[in-house]
Formats: C-alpha cells, sequence, structure tokens
C-alpha cells in the first residue's frame, strides 16, 4: 500500500470511463488510493456580458452540482472495488490545474482518458493528454 | 461615448437639409410628427439639464461643471487614491489578490473589461475629434486632466456599488446607484431622501439607456456606414428604417432570445477592435516619433494660452473637461452596475479596480487619438467628428475609414447591450421583477433601436442624452453623503491588508 494516489482527469465522457476503469484495475495491482479530479474549464480573463456577470455565481453553484453528480457513479464503481477515493471539482486551465494538483497531492501517476480525436483544433491548440504528456511532473497513462 | 452636443447639431443640421424633401414628398412625416410632439418636452429638459453660462465667450454646461467639482473634491477627500493606488490597482486586476477558490467566479479583470466595453466608444474615435477640432490640441491636456481626476468618482461609485448591492438567495448579484442610495441613505438616516433619489436616478438611466445608450448609438452608426457606403450615393441612404431594423433584430436575438452567442462574439470582437485601434495609433504615434515632442508642445501651450481658439484657454478647457466627461462616465452611475458583480468580500478592492477604467477611457485611448489628429496635420482641414478621426488614421493607412466604420457599429451595438441592461436594472427597480415586466422593457428597447436609425430625431436625441447627465444629479448628491463609508471601507482594509489578514496568493 502506497500513500501516493493514482490521479484522474475525469469529465463523465466515454473516454473518461475508460480512465476509470484502467486506473480501477492499476490501483487494487498497487494498492493505492485515487483521486479523481474534474476540471471546468475557466480562465478569470474570458470575457462575460453584464447579464452573465449577474448571474455568474449561480450558474458556477449550478456547475459545480452538476459535476458532482457525473462523479457519482465513477466514485460508486470504485467504492465498490475496495478502492480508497476521494473527488475534487476545480475551476480553471485543465493541464495546468492537474499538473498542479498532482504535485501538491504527490500523485504516482496521472491517467486520462483520450477522446481519439484528431481534429485540427486538437492539433492546432494542443489536448488534455497532450499538455500533460508535456508539463505533468509524474508518468501520465493515455488511455485509449 | 457621447460625443455629444456639437456633433449632434451637425448631423441634424446635416440631416434638416434633407429633411424639406422628404416632409414635401410625404406631407407631415411621422418622424415630424414625433419631433413636433416631443420638442417642447424635450427642449425645456435639454435646456435645463445643458443649461450653460457665457465664461469668456464660450457656453459653459454647469452640468459639466457638476461633474468635474465632484471629481476634484473626491480626488481630495481621497488623497489622490488614483495615484496612490494605481499599483494597487493593476495587483487587483492580475488576480495577486484573487483566491483560487474563487475560481469560476467573476473576477475583477472581467467586471473591469465588460465595465470598459459600456464606455469605450464613439466618444474616444468621435468626441476627441470633436474637442480638439474645436478646443485645439490644448483641449486634450484638460480633457486628461479631467479623465485623472473622474478616476476618483469612479472609485467612489463603484465601491458604493459592491457595499450595497442585493444579494438574492439563487446566487444573483444586483448593485448600482439605486442601491446604494436606497439602502445607504437609510443608513445615514435619510430614508426618504435615499428612496427619491434612486427614483430619480432609475427614471433618469431608463431615459439614459433609449436615448443615448441606444438611439444616439444607432443614429450615429447608420450614418458612418452611409459614409463609407457612399455618402448621399450610398445604397443605404435613406434606408435608415432597415438598417435599424436588422441591428433591432440582433438587438433582440440577444436581450430577448438570450442568444449568448452574438453577445459573445460581439465581446470577443470588440475588444479586438479596441486593440486595432489602439495598435495603428501607436504605430502612427511611433513612425512620427519627432512630432510627437511638437505636438505635447502644441497641447500644453495651446492648454494655457488658447491660441486661435475660440474662447481661448477657458474654451480649450471647456472642450477638454466636457468630452472626458461624456465619455468616461466618472460620476453618471452606470459603471456601478456593471462593477457590482465582481466576487470579493472588501468593496473597495472593486473601486480601486474601477479607478483603472478613466484612465483607460479617456487618459490613453482619448489622448492617443488626439494626438494622431495633431500629427497627421488634418486638425486644420475643417472636418470634424468621426469623420476627422477617419481622415487622420487614413493618412497614414488609407484602408482604415473602413475598420473605423466597422468599429463604430461594434462599439454602438455593445454599448446597447451594456446599456440595455442598465435601463433593465433601473426598470426593473421601478416595477419589480418579472418576466413580463422585463419583456416589455426589451421590446421597447429594441423598437427605440428602429427609430434611432431611422428618424432625424434630434429633439428626441437631445432629450435622452440630457437624461444621461441627468443621472449624475441623483447619483452625486448621494456620493457626498455616502463618501464617509467609503473611507471607512478603505481603512478597514488597509488594516487587514497591514495585519497580514488579506495577503498576495501570487
Amino acid at each position: 500500500m502506497t500513500d501516493q494516489p493514482i490521479l484522474v482527469g475525469y469529465d463523465g465522457t466515454d473516454a473518461a470511463q475508460r480512465a476509470v476503469e484502467f486506473a480501477g484495475k492499476r490501483a487494487t495491482a498497487e494498492g493505492c488510493a485515487i483521486h479523481l479530479v474534474y476540471v471546468l474549464e475557466w480562465s478569470p480573463y474570458s470575457f462575460l456580458s453584464t447579464q452573465e456577470l449577474e448571474e455568474r455565481h449561480q450558474r458556477r453553484t449550478e456547475e459545480l452540482s452538476r459535476a458532482e453528480k457525473t462523479l457519482k457513479p465513477a466514485l460508486d464503481a470504485l467504492n465498490k472495488l475496495k478502492i480508497p477515493v476521494t473527488s475534487e471539482v476545480r475551476y480553471g486551465h485543465s493541464g495546468e490545474l492537474i499538473c498542479k494538483i498532482a504535485e501538491d497531492k504527490g500523485a504516482c501517476q496521472i491517467i486520462v482518458g483520450r477522446k481519439g480525436g484528431s481534429t485540427l483544433s486538437a492539433r492546432l491548440l494542443g489536448s488534455l493528454p497532450l499538455t500533460l504528456v508535456q508539463a505533468s511532473p509524474v508518468p501520465v497513462t493515455v488511455v485509449p | 461615448m457621447f460625443w455629444k452636443k456639437t456633433a449632434a447639431a451637425s448631423a441634424v443640421a446635416m440631416m434638416s437639409a434633407t429633411l424639406p424633401q422628404i416632409a414635401l414628398a410625404q406631407e407631415v412625416g411621422l418622424d415630424e410628427r414625433i419631433n413636433q410632439a416631443i420638442a417642447p418636452i424635450s427642449n425645456v429638459i435639454a435646456g435645463t439639464m445643458f443649461y450653460s453660462v457665457p465664461i469668456a465667450g464660450t457656453e459653459f454646461p454647469l452640468i459639466v461643471g457638476w461633474l468635474v467639482v465632484a471629481a476634484t473634491i473626491f480626488t481630495l477627500y481621497f488623497g489622490f487614491v488614483q495615484f496612490r493606488r494605481f499599483g494597487h490597482a493593476i495587483a487587483l486586476v492580475k488576480g495577486d489578490y484573487s483566491h483560487p477558490e474563487d475560481a469560476g467566479e467573476v473576477s475583477h479583470f472581467q467586471a473591469l473589461a465588460t465595465a470598459l466595453s459600456g464606455t469605450v466608444g464613439l466618444g474616444n474615435i468621435a468626441g476627441v475629434a470633436v474637442a480638439v477640432s474645436i478646443g485645439g490640441p490644448g483641449a486634450t491636456f484638460w480633457m486628461i486632466l479631467a479623465g485623472l481626476l473622474g478616476m476618483a468618482s469612479k472609485f467612489t461609485e463603484c465601491t458604493l456599488g459592491v457595499k450595497y448591492r442585493n444579494e438574492y438567495k439563487d446566487g444573483r448579484v444586483s448593485g448600482g446607484p439605486m442601491y446604494y442610495l436606497s439602502k445607504g441613505m437609510a443608513e445615514k438616516g435619510k430614508p426618504g431622501l435615499g428612496k427619491v433619489l434612486a427614483v430619480v436616478f432609475s427614471i433618469c438611466c431608463i431615459g439614459g439607456a433609449v436615448g443615448g445608450g441606444n438611439m444616439f448609438q444607432a443614429n450615429q452608426a447608420f450614418q458612418q456606414v452611409v459614409n463609407v457606403t457612399g455618402g448621399e450615393n450610398s445604397f443605404l441612404a435613406g434606408s435608415g428604417w432597415l438598417f435599424g431594423l436588422i441591428m433591432a433584430v440582433i438587438v433582440g436575438v440577444v436581450i430577448i432570445g438570450g442568444i449568448k452567442s452574438i453577445a459573445k462574439v460581439t465581446e470577443k470582437i470588440v475588444p479586438l477592435m479596441a486593440v486595432i485601434y489602439v495598435t495603428a495609433g501607436m504605430i502612427i504615434i511611433l513612425s512620427n516619433i519627432t512630432m510627437v515632442g511638437d505636438a505635447f508642445a502644441q497641447i500644453f501651450v495651446g492648454a494655457f494660452t488658447g491660441a486661435g481658439v475660440a474662447g481661448g484657454v477657458i474654451g480649450a478647457l471647456i472642450q477638454g473637461f466636457k468630452r472626458a466627461a461624456f465619455s468616461n462616465e466618472a460620476g453618471i452611475g452606470s459603471a456601478a452596475i456593471a462593477h457590482a458583480a465582481v466576487r470579493t468580500k472588501e468593496p473597495v478592492t472593486e473601486g480601486y479596480v474601477a479607478l483603472l477604467e478613466p484612465f483607460i477611457d479617456t487618459v490613453v485611448i482619448c489622448t492617443m487619438t488626439a494626438l494622431v489628429i495633431t500629427i497627421s496635420g488634418e486638425l486644420n482641414s475643417g472636418l470634424t467628428g468621426v469623420e476627422l478621426t477617419s481622415a487622420a488614421f487614413a493618412s497614414a493607412f488609407t484602408w482604415f475609414p473602413l475598420i473605423l466604420a466597422l468599429a463604430v457599429v461594434l462599439f454602438a451595438f455593445s454599448t446597447m447591450l451594456s446599456w440595455s441592461y442598465y435601463g433593465l436594472k433601473s426598470w426593473t427597480y421601478l416595477v419589480g421583477e418579472g418576466k413580463g415586466k422585463e419583456i416589455i422593457f426589451k421590446l421597447f428597447f429594441c423598437l427605440c433601436v428602429i427609430v434611432g436609425a431611422s428618424m432625424s430625431l434630434g429633439p428626441v436625441i437631445d432629450f435622452s442624452d440630457s437624461m444621461i447627465f441627468a443621472m449624475a444629479i441623483p447619483n452625486i448628491i448621494g456620493l457626498y453623503f455616502l463618501m464617509p463609508v467609503v473611507r471607512g471601507e478603505i481603512k478597514q482594509y488597509w488594516a487587514k491588508i497591514e495585519s497580514g489578514e488579506i495577503k498576495k496568493v501570487k
């Protein structure tokens, strides 16, 4: 049993689901915990209209509770496997945040799914797995 | 934002030249009838609001004095807060003090950017041109001074906007002068006066929203589009209703339909336009760097000698003060509505951030326009308003007038969106919240877009413009009563910084 958890990026998609399943197997094998991170993309420098300013706090509360709800099945599934699991929902830049959390938590590795997209935008702007592979402080596993 | 009076007057003069033919063609046109109905009331209100006293042979509108005097008082009362806390304001905008836990909430930067998009506009492009064409380069100096003073007014009103905002159970926030006037004055033991000031402010704000924030914008955007598409020979000439209808539909889709994508696109393009405008200006200034010294010399000499300006020094001063006040809206109270949504426990932080607004709007962008005009040598071309700015930029980039026209339309559009919100907030303050009540205001607002673009409503525009400046009367009276509250906020905030309770997180 190691106290270094596996960090899994989760957003409720099929790709994230596969990442959780894979992480479940790894955690059972290594006897470590799992920490699920749900990042809501957010920049404090994005532009909002006056109406959006007014409703921002309300929307944020809604977004957070929706994210918690999305996390629930994954948490349940991992609990069933008797894997100690924690989770958090954060706002920010997904790549930067996951790297930072991995450092703060002393994670042994990061596991994320990939959507398998090879669209132009992913090429140009980079995707989360690419960013992590480039910038992560710990080993990264990308689940296809 | 409002390059008012003179420009409006010239536009009206231009239009009235074509008016007789139209009037003949359709006997008494609808616009003529509206004009006749509204003129007596509008003339009285506009006449009162813009009551001017002759100083050194020039008419000085008292309302401009009211704004500048208030700005000076706030500057002194808060010990030149705009200079002492400028660095702190930048640190706040950068997010140096924003707790990571608050990610996802409205940041200081976002509140500032949204408020700026409501003020940066025609005033920065056309208003400045009016100021220097009438007041000479020296008007720039006084404009900068008024802009610097205005920072203290913004600081005061936006601090109060956050302090006395309403936070509803569902998490929405609503703030602005109507709330600090009613709640703040009640705290001061004057609930009656507060209520009256708040109601007067709301009425004026609705008038200003549909007028200066809507009809005037639609009208000027249409004028500029006609100008670049061939002036009188333009395929659009005389089809103001069509232009207005298109604008109204787009505005309606955003504010009634709730289609965020259009607002999003505009609000992405508007800052981009501002950046293009400032970059083009900087390129012109840098490529003529040898002339900048001379331009500043003209500005300083002009400011204190008033050479070649009607009314001399005072003439230049009035023009500069007027444009600054019309452009950055410091003391009007509108910005306090936008700034109130920020997520902060300390109201005074938003005040510090808000003081950057007149700085960016007036001291940076307006000054840049003035420099470009002075350097280009177009000042003696006899042009004024947006045409002068257009010609000045065209002397360096021939294609610039097209970009400028696009910028004017987009600025007008984003200003309309901002003001539709300010108007709506005042409307719901008066009649209460509710879907039906909000729709009524929004439909009326869209209708006004068409009216503004299609008609030569000189009196209506005068009336609505005067309503915007009328907002400054209840607002500033309230600010005088509530300045000690702001001082208290400053004291407790800096005590927390000194004790280490509030720390930089970056």
